[in-house]
């Protein structure tokens, strides 16, 4: 593996970009540029995010811009929130996660279907399998080393056709029956606010603590950036990627509880295509796909934008939903683009030639 | 993966050896495997009529799981080409009223333009090929879905209906597209420059830089290859079914492409093509799917167990270098 020493870290042969030598040639004065341009970077997504927020409340007034309509917004982000959060780590750690969206309904099934037993067979069932799915993640990444991309693909059918299974081929939606403490998770709230997001924003400070203030962040980041030099500095790394993993299934599994709670059914074809935001999210956070750096405020910023990009496209009544992804899309390129041109100001080179690793 | 496998004890060797024996065959003897057994269990599996819509229908997925080859022999992916397939699929409907050979000529320069842009923000913007082609899985589908109006077109077409369902000798006309250019993939890649280049470029792309390898063109024209042969797929799965449905075409077909070309023996690490292997892969996904089907099996099973085997063979391969 072999990390050139300026501008070529795209990957796939950019080293000749007029980019990276401009910025080469600004000599001095690229540091106070480079210093805007990395706080650019890691808060761009939240500059986007108020801009539009600003725009639409011009725009739409009262039609958006009320306390109604944003804590609508808060708890549609919150499913995907969650998923993020997990997904964040597993980018941050240098892998990808495709599986995030069929955990999602397999844990809708479960939970649905373990209701008839009860609350806690409710929350447990779907909590466990989705951790168990997780920790294979792991093991067959960390200890058999297969790409993740690979792994997270096998489990992202894996999961889809446990869902289908346990809810025999899908024509079984099971209901989780009124008055079940499961479905308070969902519906009620606790100061106003929904108990999803309470519970998502809980997640969000959890991940922002242990991403900057623990040691587990720390060997995240560290492993990343450079797997080779964490193996030398001695770091866990086997135990520190299934951790990963891990959460991220507990995370997708607990969204999936929610979205359970909140409809008091489980569908097993909901959240195809979910991993795709999740990443989408996180990377117009401000997280590079290429692991060791990253922020869950950036993730946050990026899956609120995804979401009011959603609900202002959903306002604008002539517009087609369909839309929502064709801007989704341009979003995506916009911010990566930027960002790409942005961390070359900063002399960020941190991509290496690997994208094994996808 | 960043690391080099550790050397391998010297126990090991010898597994390694026969590892090394079945991964590089491992999907040809799969599909012998797969093949005698629905012999001995299947009926009517032999039947002409059975062994022609397993052709037909593995069709798609290996025109689309070749230009995989080519852009996984980059060490590049593409998420887009179910998408393609979808506007490509679109844009034909659309543009039926001109003939059909017009609407197929739009709908494959459609789906060439998303490959020209998956090109341009990969080689000359250095955006990762994953977060590139993600942005065009999801912005394509919805430009699919916008040019539709979200509708199913029912398309009726007697040229189209000829592609779709017509024979020459008795072999599929799909069939036959799908072996030309199964062969012009092949010769691209072992008897051209541009070949050369690609596989170079997979192996490593600052030598290939430094060696003055076209590396941006090469890229640009793999990703609009690619891009191509999935609105082939799209042209060809919408004369098939007599319909387009930008809402369903193409959907995840990426994941079995990627699938088929990785179980035929081109490392997801690039720097190797496998046109034959690739072909193979996808027609042991095929032959999983129906033997399931055919078995009773429900398709949720079918899933898991192809799971399964898309981490059995990955296992296998991966043991050999590191991959």
């Amino acid at each position: 593996m072999t990390t050139s020493a300026r501008g070529s870290g795209d990957g796939q042969g950019g080293p000749l970009s007029s980019n990276a030598v401009a910025s080469d040639d600004a000599g001095r004065v690229a540091t106070r540029r480079e210093r805007v341009a990395g706080i650019l970077q890691r808060a761009g997504a939240l500059v986007v995010l108020l801009a539009v927020i600003i725009v639409a409340s011009l725009v739409f007034g009262g039609r958006f811009a009320s306390v109604d309509n944003f804590l609508n917004i808060l708890e549609a982000s919150s499913f995907l929130g969650l998923v993020a959060v997990g997904m964040t780590f597993v980018i941050i750690g240098g892998g990808i996660d495709l599986s995030v969206g069929s955990l999602l309904a397999l844990s809708a099934v479960l939970a649905a279907y373990g209701s008839q037993y009860g609350s806690v067979v409710a929350v447990a069932l779907p909590l466990f399998v989705c951790g168990l799915i997780g920790l294979v993640n792991g093991l067959l990444i960390a200890r058999a080393r297969m790409a993740a991309f690979i792994a997270t693909l096998a489990t992202l059918l894996f999961a889809r056709g446990l869902a289908f299974a346990v809810s025999d081929e899908g024509n079984t939606i099971f209901h989780i029956k009124a008055g079940l403490v499961v479905s308070a998770l969902g519906q009620e709230s606790l100061l106003g606010i929904r108990l999803p997001v309470v519970i998502a924003a809980t997640v969000f400070l959890a991940g922002w603590l242990a991403l900057t203030r623990s040691r587990y962040g720390t060997a995240v980041t560290a492993i990343g950036g450079s797997e080779d030099a964490s193996r030398l500095m001695g770091l866990p790394i086997a135990r520190v990627k299934v951790a990963m993993y891990l959460v991220s299934g507990l995370l997708a599994g607990l969204a999936g509880l929610l979205v359970a709670a909140r409809s008091s059914s489980g569908q097993s074809t909901i959240g195809v295509g979910l991993e795709l935001q999740a990443i989408a999210a996180v990377v117009i956070g401000g997280t590079l796909l290429t692991g060791g750096a990253g922020s869950i405020a950036g993730t946050l910023a990026g899956v609120l934008l995804l979401n009011v990009i959603n609900n202002v496209i959903n306002q604008v009544g002539t517009l087609s939903s369909y839309f929502q992804q064709v801007v989704s899309g341009i979003f995506l390129i916009v911010v990566v683009l930027v960002q790409r041109y942005l961390s070359r100001e900063q002399r960020l080179v941190s991509e290496d030639q690997n994208r094994g690793q996808p | 993966m960043a690391s080099a496998d550790l050397a391998p004890g010297r126990r090991e060797i010898r597994t390694d050896a026969a590892l090394d024996w079945v991964a590089e065959r491992g999907v040809y003897l799969g599909l012998l495997a797969l093949i005698a057994f629905n012999l001995m269990f299947t009926p009517r599996f032999a039947e002409v009529d059975n062994i022609r819509l397993q052709f037909v229908q593995v069709v798609p997925v290996a025109i689309i799981a070749l230009g995989m080859a080519l852009v996984i022999g980059t060490k590049g992916i593409d998420l887009s080409v179910g998408s393609v397939m979808a506007i490509s699929s679109a844009l034909l409907a659309l543009f039926l009223g001109y003939g059909p050979i017009v609407a197929i000529v739009v709908g494959i320069l459609g789906g060439a333009t998303v490959g020209i842009v998956n090109g341009l923000l990969i080689a000359r913007f250095g955006i990762q090929p994953i977060v590139a082609t993600l942005a065009l899985l999801v912005g394509g589908r919805g430009l699919a879905l916008v040019l539709a109006q979200g509708r199913l077109t029912e398309v009726f077409d007697p040229t189209l209906g000829v592609i779709g369902s017509g024979r020459v000798f008795g072999i599929p006309i799909v069939v036959l597209v799908a072996l030309a250019v199964a062969l012009v993939v092949a010769f691209l890649v072992s008897r051209t420059t541009f070949g050369r280049y690609l596989v170079a470029i997979g192996g490593n792309p600052e030598a290939s830089v430094l060696a003055g390898v076209p590396v941006r063109r090469t890229l640009i024209v793999v990703y609009t290859l690619c891009a191509i042969l999935a609105a082939l797929a799209g042209v060809i799965q919408t004369a098939r079914l007599n319909a387009s449905d930008p809402s369903f075409v193409g959907n995840l077909i990426e994941l079995s492409a990627i699938t088929a070309v990785v179980v035929g023996g081109t490392p997801l690490s690039g720097g190797r093509v496998r046109i034959i292997g690739t072909l193979a892969g996808a027609m042991l996904m095929q032959l999983i799917s129906a033997t399931l089907i055919t078995h009773n099996l429900p398709d949720s099973a079918t899933r898991m167990v192809q799971a399964v085997i898309i981490v059995a063979a990955v296992f296998i391969q991966r043991q050999r270098g590191s991959a």
